[in-house]
């Protein structure tokens, strides 16, 4: 297989744009990206973007060809829609024409736009990736089935409000010099505690915020970053993805995500790593829970024990595994269709050195990125590595 | 909301209304609610619809505040995830205040209705 490698990464700022259409925001995007890249949109072969709820929010379908159109390209162009994991699935997608040698130059991207509706009407256009017969007719919202897995991890492996009080602390200090992030506020634990809940036991700062935004890469064979001497020293060396039964009621626990443990698994055996070479990771905090759920799939944790790795600092940007350096989807935005391919674009310029944040990981060499869509019954793991 | 029916689905709320409710099971054990016309876990495609059991326990549950549209009128709520033994249902928790609610609550099942509507909603109740 041929290495893919990211000639460029960009994406807007997360939060409120209520007044700008998704084809906007992803063209600011891509074009971001093909400048960072020093590529010609003409040399773009195919068009890979990811969306959720496009045809609710905008009351658009067919958003392939509208978005490639955006970017000035004209090209094959397909819209991916796998809930909050729209663009991961959109970035594996992307990879394999490369891989093969049939590609040497994809766009790969997503973009949701969200603050033009009401919150009942986000409420119910989320809960959409839930099983509409089993779960929402039942009045399942998405931060209730995040809920039910936090009882769930709670009771089966111990925990409490507080232990999660410190992702979601972490991840606002994380976000603060992060001009592109949603939240750059310092939170405290206590305002964590006290704040409404939503979904007992979780409170509005467990959530991420509703945003808009976009997020793009370029990525390119090793063929064409030679022959036109771009920099590329960072590749995507491995890729997985995993999925669970779509409704909570089917799983044999709610205590533990197998799609994500699968998508890992299938993204470590192709990078030819293990857990214990990771060095930074960006994974899927759409509630505080889903952070330590995120890395007990992914193996950097046991079962039961991540719960406090916060609380202990292990994953502050101080700690041995920075977790969120970009203050994850909690504090820096889940614009959910440009989610995954977001994350990527921060592990590159962490990598890179060119992230606020790198100077806390100076030697790191190896990031993953974790995406995950519904209750995670769509999960997508992306290895990215210093190769020069 | 409209009258399109969703076979399978829509049968199961009237049997579980007529306290006859079922899943389906394969030759092997493993259980699923319908429509299903294959095993998730083994491929069987011999299922029989067995007699869902009177009564279940509480595994996980959440007070929800913030509702879909559809569910505005009845916050705050208290949605449930019931083992039945071979198999788990989902509906909301009635008859009990969210105080007085934990894992382990011996419940049964039930089809009531949201505030707004008549579209029929699972419920569990303590027997």
């Amino acid at each position: 297989m041929t290495a893919v490698r990211i000639a460029g990464a960009s994406e807007t700022r997360f939060g409120e744009h209520p007044g700008r259409t998704s084809r906007d925001l992803f063209a600011e995007a891509g074009l971001g990206a093909l400048d960072d890249a020093e590529v010609s949109s003409n040399d773009i072969e195919v068009v890979y973007y990811g969306n959720f709820m496009g045809e609710l929010a905008e009351h658009q379908g067919h958003q392939g060809p509208l978005m490639a159109d955006a970017v000035g390209v004209n090209a094959p162009a397909l819209r991916v829609e796998s809930a909050c994991a729209s663009s991961g699935v959109a970035l594996r997608q992307a990879l394999e024409g490369i891989r093969h040698g049939k590609r040497d130059v994809v766009l790969v991207g997503g973009a949701e736009r969200m603050t033009n509706m009401e919150t009942a009407a986000v409420t119910d256009a989320l809960a959409i990736a839930a099983d509409d017969l089993y779960e929402i007719r039942a009045g399942m919202t998405f931060p209730a089935a995040y809920a039910l897995m936090t009882r769930a991890y709670f009771e089966t492996y111990g925990g409490t409000r507080e232990d999660l009080g410190y992702v979601a602390v972490k991840n606002h200090e994380h976000a603060l010099p992060n001009k592109n992030a949603q939240h750059r506020s310092e939170i405290t634990v206590d305002e964590v505690l006290e704040a409404p809940m939503i979904a007992d036991p979780l409170g509005l700062y467990d959530a991420c915020p509703i945003s808009d935004g976009a997020s793009a890469l370029v990525l390119v064979s090793d063929d064409y970053a030679s022959a036109n001497d771009l920099d590329t020293k960072i590749a995507i060396t491995g890729a997985g993805q995993g999925s669970d039964r779509l409704s909570l009621q089917g799983r044999p626990t709610l205590a533990q995500t197998r799609a994500t443990t699968r998508a890992a698994e299938a993204a470590y055996k192709e990078a030819n790593i293990g857990p214990d070479d990771v060095d930074v990771a960006e994974v899927h905090d759409c509630f505080t829970i889903a952070e330590p759920l995120a890395l007990e799939g992914l193996g950097l944790y046991e079962f039961g024990e991540a719960i406090g790795a916060a609380r202990r600092g292990e994953t502050t940007l101080h700690g041995d595994l920075p977790v969120n350096l970009s203050g994850g989807l909690k504090a820096k935005g889940h614009p959910v269709g440009a989610t995954g391919i977001g994350q990527v674009t921060t592990l590159a310029k962490v990598l890179n050195g060119s992230h606020p944040r790198s100077d806390t990981v100076p030697d790191a060499t190896l990031g993953i990125a974790h995406n995950a869509g519904g209750t995670v019954a769509s999960a997508t793991v992306h290895v990215l590595e210093v190769t020069q | 909301m409209t009258e399109t029916n969703n076979s399978g689905y829509d049968d199961l709320l009237a049997a579980i209304e007529e306290g006859t409710g079922y899943y389906v099971e394969c030759e092997n054990g493993h259980a699923a609610f319908p429509p299903r016309r294959i095993c998730q876990e083994c491929g069987s495609r011999q299922l029989a619809e067995r007699l869902l059991p009177e009564t279940g326990t509480v595994i996980t549950y959440t007070i929800v505040s913030v509702a879909t549209p559809r569910f505005q009128d009845d916050t705050p709520y208290v949605l449930s995830i019931v083992d039945f033994g071979p198999i788990r249902l989902t509906g909301q928790l009635r008859g009990i205040t969210p105080d007085e609610v934990d894992t382990g609550l011996e419940v049964s099942s039930f089809i009531e209705e949201p505030e707004a509507t008549d579209d029929p909603l699972v419920v569990f109740r303590p027997p």
